[in-house]
């Protein structure tokens, strides 16, 4: 059942990743890449629950900090304007 | 209490499923975004509030139901910074799109300013 899991998981990353790679304009890439972001987050808890310990879920919250932080900068940079508005 | 968890984790990994084929299959940045942020988010919370059933309230636990928390917060604050900022730099909406509230808008508030 958690093979089912981890392979199910595993396809959607895949589809996210195709987006990546066939976005035709730039928001389309960073849209998929933060879709991508919250799925490691929900591999890690699986990772987490399989090997019965607490450091993957360190690594979920630290990936889902910095992934929030990479889609505001990225929607910042498309908008256009400064860093600092 | 495993059975609810397993439960809330296969419903959650079936909503990040059916979010990621949202996100190859429709048309456009904007229902692309639509689509998979929110399936992406639910199912996400779900995998991490089903994880302290599963396992109870150990570390393991309370670090996902922390995690879910902070994705709830996060997770729409970004997609509502990537709409605007797609709207912004000009990406045209599908051409089967009925309207665009937010160009109406920003137009329409600058007319009546100058009348």
């Amino acid at each position: 059942m958690w093979e089912i899991f981890f392979v199910v998981l595993a396809f959607s990353g895949l589809l996210c990743l195709y987006r990546v790679g066939a976005g035709p304009t730039a928001p389309d890439r960073t849209v998929a890449i933060d879709i991508f972001g919250t799925l490691v987050v929900g591999f890690c808890a699986l990772l987490g629950i399989m090997e019965g310990r607490d450091f993957f879920l360190n690594i979920a919250i630290a990936w889902s900090l910095l992934s929030f932080l990479g889609t505001v900068a990225l929607a910042k940079y498309l908008e256009g304007r400064g860093f600092d508005e | 209490m495993s059975e609810i968890g397993i439960a809330l984790i296969s419903v959650g990994i079936a909503f990040d499923l059916f979010g990621c084929i949202g996100l190859v299959r429709l048309p456009d940045v904007y229902n692309r975004l639509q689509a998979a942020t929110k399936c992406v988010t639910l199912g996400t919370c779900m995998i991490l509030i089903g994880v302290p059933f599963y396992v109870g309230l150990n570390a393991i636990g309370i670090k996902a139901i922390l995690c879910a928390i902070f994705i709830l917060l996060t997770s729409p604050t970004g997609a509502h910074a990537l709409a605007r900022g797609s709207h912004r730099s000009g990406v045209p909406l599908w051409e089967g799109s009925v309207g665009d509230r937010y160009k109406e808008d920003k137009e329409g508030g600058v007319v009546e300013e100058g009348a």
